[in-house]
């Protein structure tokens, strides 16, 4: 071999130097996504954790008679009043921390637990009664009930970090809470009172003014009406127009029109179409505001673009040997497209469907701009009821001021990643179906 | 070792000694092999014809010697080849494949200008030290190419203006600007009308007074107007080789005689 | 309404679909035409096609009409009820008078193929008709806003604090829509989350399709999807929650003035959002690369990096261009992670540790809440959105223009 060549070989480790440097940077690019991505859930995740879990003090409560009227053994009253309920409270407060009277002090005391503690004792009293109605026992004037309730949000973070520094990790967190309260929680922790509960409520209760008590319910089932109708429309329409592009369409003008609008829809931001959805749902069709119809309709529009691609693309792979072979047999071009085509086409369809969905779940600021950021306290019944939406209520929360809201926030985006990961891993099974089959 | 000795012994018979020695190479795509211990020998400065039906594995050898195999996934090659009496696999592969130019089946100019093509190779190698002995490398090679009259005024068109036939032309001119010995076609004309068929065929002859060329042709006859030596290949093996007059002629194995006469392949 | 209309509704709905089924019984057991023996089928889809068509108009005739026109049946029909019953029997009624007056020889099959094409049609002509109202919402609105503010002022206007122009009569000699603080707000963080996204994503791309095995592929690129399906509220969350209160710190200790809610934080968090878009356009564009440009290279003894970066990547330059031209309109466009990450107030700032507001944070702002519609604050929130749209328009086209025009450049 030619040896003059031998300024090649000089280059040569410098060049395979470079090479190997170019890999790693491939490789720094991936890590780096990679290591963004596991940051990413971990701090989500451990912000929602505080979420899931809550503070509750059992407290001893006595139904005196004193409180709720009538004589020991008697039942229940019907009818039972916040303050009296409030009373029962102050009772079993000072049965832990000693008697007082002063309104400061109990003031201070019911502090420690959540606003509502008075509201929801109340309701579980006149729940209690109304079942106990059809049996003869029952709770009766006079019974001591050890019933857990609720702590504050500020008494939870309190006790939280309490724990912390028992472990002797972290210090503790600059509380908020004032030093009288501080040494009541730590007494009731030291007499082994404050328990740990999972928070069902979370799933089942809609948003609320106070952190404790604030769900995603209602945001839930304003989602589900929104996607509902978006499917509703986007899929029909979709794919109606796939058909009509991709079988039925001559090669003309106004084909390159809709083809164009398509492309175009799938590129306008999403906040464009929420004006859109202001402009035209709402002030020219006067429906209702923060309806989930309307913020159906506009996600509707949001995933025609996406609906109709992957459509296509689902009746393009359908071999043509079938459209042949029906023509063949007398059928009408209509009757190959929706007895033969369509079918095998349905899988690739129902994907992309999903897909839209998926995305379509996240989407919020068009909802934004439509209103769909009312205060909701209860889920809506109709779709025409004031709602909101998962992603919207994840952004609420995620301003708020109280940690206790923005770890609501992670919990809500948790759940909402979930239903993400099962909407997405259908459409990739249904895909991998459709693509064994061919 | 066996080798220098193979070499100093043809040097004595007053030959001179093969550019490249093969001896029990099999090549295997995954679980298929695709060449059953090949052996050949390709001698200095001339034109060595691979011929066979198609899919029987000519390509696939040709890659072996600048080990372009080695790139494909899942490609496997063991034996024994050397070039020059070293191993090709004891090298550099970027350094072997600086020293062997190749040319392909489809031109495959880069979506560059003339020019750049050309110089795309000696710019990898730093080669050239100034602009202008860059130059004179790329009109040396085009003119080599006998491309030079042709694009002389449009050096910096880009490639995919020319013509098929300007574009293999082209490519060799790539391969030879890197002043390799060894030139390796695969079917360089297949793609290409008679004219330029004519042309490149030329170009092969001249060229083998200063290169040594290993070249792979689907047809009998260009392997009868250009190679000096003709190797047949069949299914993965080496049937018979020798001189292109003795195989077209009085070939000595009968598959190779069935071939020629054309009654496979 | 109530819920129960809406279950009146879905009960006359399953009505019908009943009344339609037991139809088409009827039809095809009355041997519809002789000579067109293959329109049984359709002829009873057809059936079922006029009672649903007729019976949804009818329900639908209050809304298309102006109130004054409605006849006083249908508007004295106090309950909601009655009124669907009547549009459900006038409906079978007018399938019913299809099933027993219509010739023999109808043509069922040729009336509701065609039917059927022209409906395909007119779905179509949904998303026109979507375009079309998207641009003509925006340019109404926008031509009454420019009745305030003059159009010059507002493009170029160096000021912009809608807020405080309700308090002064004069809105237009005030200078408060003067776009350009918040148009540059956009293109900062643009610029940083495109500066974060390209790099990652090309070269994971390069990474992933040039050298890497197949299995890390498979591997790989799946994780890396993730990253695009995750909502950008929770991208917001993260940057407005996690990151920005880690960069304010570091800037901190390192002794910076870094503003509470960083452009930076936003333009990284849209940055790496955008990495899975840029990553799988530029991976299309690679592939898209014939491989016998990577084997010219390979032949003449260039290593890998060498033939991606000398061979391959010029080649597929115009659709990575592409790539990061869309990657960059979608930034433009982004709203939530930098309404939840940037900030309110528009200065004209390149200063990356700022917190300057962007297009889409001031239309958010202008819209959500109570509003009079009239008042140009909310018509400025429309101007912006014209403009917004406008941009994208352009960067997109310029995006389908790069691959028209340089794309053939190996065929």
């Amino acid at each position: 071999m030619n040896k003059t060549l031998d300024s090649i070989d000089k280059h040569l480790k410098r060049r395979h130097r470079a090479d190997r440097r170019y890999r790693l940077y491939g490789q720094l690019a991936i890590v780096f996504a990679l290591l963004f991505l596991l940051m990413f859930f971990f701090s989500i995740i451990t912000r929602a954790l505080p979420a899931f879990w809550y503070q509750t003090a059992s407290l001893s409560l006595e139904l005196s008679a004193r409180v709720l009227g009538g004589e020991a053994g008697d039942p229940l009253p019907r009818e039972i009043s916040e303050r009296q309920a409030r009373k029962l409270l102050d009772a079993a407060l000072a049965l832990e921390l000693g008697p007082s009277s002063e309104r400061a002090i109990l003031r201070a005391r019911r502090a420690l637990l959540t606003p509502l503690a008075a509201l929801e004792l109340k309701k579980l009293l006149l729940e209690k009664r109304y079942k106990d109605q059809e049996r003869e026992q029952g709770v009766r004037i006079g019974d001591k009930l050890l019933l857990p309730f609720a702590l504050s949000s500020e008494s939870g973070n309190y006790i939280s970090s309490l724990r912390y520094s028992q472990l002797g990790s972290k210090e503790e967190e600059a509380s908020s809470l004032p030093e009288p309260q501080r040494r009541s929680l730590s007494i009731l922790q030291q007499r082994g009172l404050i328990e740990k509960r999972f928070n069902f409520a979370f799933f089942v209760r809609s948003d609320s003014r106070t952190a404790t008590s604030a769900g995603i319910w209602g945001a839930l089932v304003g989602s589900f009406w929104a996607l509902l109708i978006a499917f509703i429309l986007a899929f029909p329409l979709g794919l109606f127009t796939a058909l009509h592009l991709q079988e039925f369409a001559p090669r003309n003008r106004l084909t390159y029109v809709i083809e164009v609008a398509i492309y175009n829809l799938a590129a306008v931001p999403s906040i464009v179409f929420g004006l859109l959805g202001l402009s035209i749902f709402l002030n020219w069709w006067h429906l209702p505001r923060s309806a989930s119809l309307v913020g159906g309709l506009v996600l509707a529009l949001m995933t025609l673009p996406t609906i109709v691609v992957a459509s296509r693309n689902a009746l393009a792979s359908v071999s043509e040997g079938i459209r042949s072979a029906g023509l063949a047999l007398g059928a009408s071009r209509e009757q190959v497209v929706f007895h033969h085509v369509l079918p095998r086409a349905m899988p690739g369809i129902l994907t992309g469907t999903i897909i839209g969905m998926a995305q379509a779940l996240g989407e919020t600021a068009p909802l934004l701009m439509i209103g769909m950021v009312a205060f909701v306290a209860q889920a809506p019944m109709t779709p025409l009821e004031p709602a909101t939406a998962l992603p919207v209520q994840i952004f609420l929360w995620a301003d708020h001021p109280d940690p206790a809201f923005s770890s609501r926030s992670a919990a809500a985006i948790l759940v909402m990643l979930v239903f993400l990961v099962v909407m997405n891993a259908a459409a990739v099974i249904l895909r991998r179906s459709f693509e064994r089959r061919g | 070792m066996e080798n220098n000795l193979q070499q100093s012994l043809q040097k004595k018979n007053g030959k001179e000694p093969s550019k490249i020695v093969a001896r029990g190479v099999n090549v295997y795509y995954g679980d298929k092999q695709a060449l059953f211990n090949v052996g050949l020998e390709v001698p200095h400065r001339r034109v060595t014809a691979l011929i066979g039906p198609s899919g029987c594995g000519k390509s696939t050898f040709l890659r072996c010697i600048n080990r372009m195999n080695d790139v494909i996934d899942g490609c496997r090659v063991e034996g024994f080849i050397t070039i020059d009496g070293m191993d090709i696999f004891s090298l550099d592969a970027v350094g072997l494949r600086a020293r062997i130019g190749m040319v392909f089946q489809k031109p495959n100019p880069f979506p560059k200008s003339i020019y750049e093509n050309v110089a795309y190779g000696v710019r990898i190698h730093s080669l050239a030290r100034t602009k202008s002995e860059l130059n004179a490398i790329v009109n040396n090679s085009l003119k080599r190419a006998g491309l030079a009259r042709e694009v002389a005024d449009r050096l910096h068109d880009p490639a995919y203006s020319l013509s098929g036939g300007q574009q293999q032309r082209l490519c060799i001119a790539r391969a030879i600007a890197l002043q390799p010995e060894l030139i390796l076609m695969d079917e360089p004309c297949s793609a290409l009308d008679p004219i330029a068929t004519a042309r490149i065929e030329n170009l092969i002859a001249e060229l083998s007074l200063n290169y040594t060329i290993l070249i792979v042709t689907h047809s009998m006859q260009q392997a009868a107007r250009v190679s000096h030596r003709t190797v047949f290949f069949h299914l993965g093996r080496v049937i018979e080789s020798g001189d292109t007059n003795k195989i077209f002629t009085k070939p000595r194995r009968k598959q190779t005689e069935r071939y020629i006469t054309g009654r496979i392949g | 309404m109530g819920m129960l209309t809406f279950a009146a509704s879905v009960f006359a709905l399953f009505a019908l679909v009943g009344f339609v089924l037991f139809l088409r019984t009827v039809a095809r057991s009355r041997a519809f035409t002789h000579r067109d023996a293959y329109s049984f089928p359709s002829a009873s889809l057809l059936v079922g096609f006029i009672a649903t068509i007729s019976t949804a108009f009818l329900l639908l005739l209050p809304f298309l009409l102006p109130r004054a026109s409605i006849p006083t049946i249908l508007l004295g029909a106090h309950s909601p009820l009655v009124l669907i019953g009547v549009c459900a029997l006038l409906g079978a009624c007018a399938s019913l008078g299809f099933v027993f007056y219509a010739p023999r020889s109808f043509p069922s099959r040729r009336f509701v193929g065609a039917s059927v094409r022209v409906m395909l049609f007119l779905s179509s002509t949904l998303a026109v008709a979507t375009t079309v109202a998207i641009v003509a919402s925006l340019l109404f609105e926008t031509l009454r806003f420019l009745e305030e503010v003059p159009l010059g002022d507002f493009l170029f206007g160096l000021h912009w604090s809608p807020q405080t122009a309700l308090f002064s009569d004069d809105i237009g000699s005030s200078g408060a829509f003067g776009a350009i603080p918040v148009v540059l707000g956009t293109f900062l963080i643009t610029l940083i989350a495109i500066s974060v996204a390209v790099p990652i994503g090309l070269f994971a791309a390069v990474y992933l399709s040039e050298f890497a095995h197949k299995r890390t592929r498979s591997i790989v690129k799946p994780i890396l999807e993730i990253l695009s399906g995750i909502p950008t509220v929770v991208y917001g969350f993260f940057a407005a929650l996690v990151l920005a209160p880690l960069i304010s710190k570091l800037g901190d200790l390192i002794g910076l003035q870094v503003a509470s809610e960083s452009a930076l934080a936003a333009g990284m968090v849209m940055g790496v959002m955008l990495i899975p878009f840029v990553s799988s356009l530029s991976d299309d564009a690679l592939a898209a690369v014939p491989r016998d440009i990577r084997d010219a290279s390979l032949a003449l003894g260039a290593t890998q990096s060498e033939t991606v970066a000398r061979a391959v990547l010029p080649a597929a330059f115009p659709g990575v261009l592409a790539g990061v031209l869309l990657a960059f309109s979608r930034a433009v466009g982004e709203t939530m992670i930098v309404v939840m990450a940037a900030g309110l107030a528009a200065k004209m700032t390149f200063n990356p540790l700022a917190a300057p507001t962007t297009i889409t944070v001031q239309i958010v702002t202008l819209l959500v809440g109570d509003q009079e519609f009239d008042s140009s604050k909310t018509l400025s929130a429309f101007a912006l959105g014209m403009l917004l749209f406008c941009l994208t328009l352009v960067i997109n086209a310029s995006a389908l223009f790069a691959t028209r025009r340089y794309g053939s450049r190996y065929e």
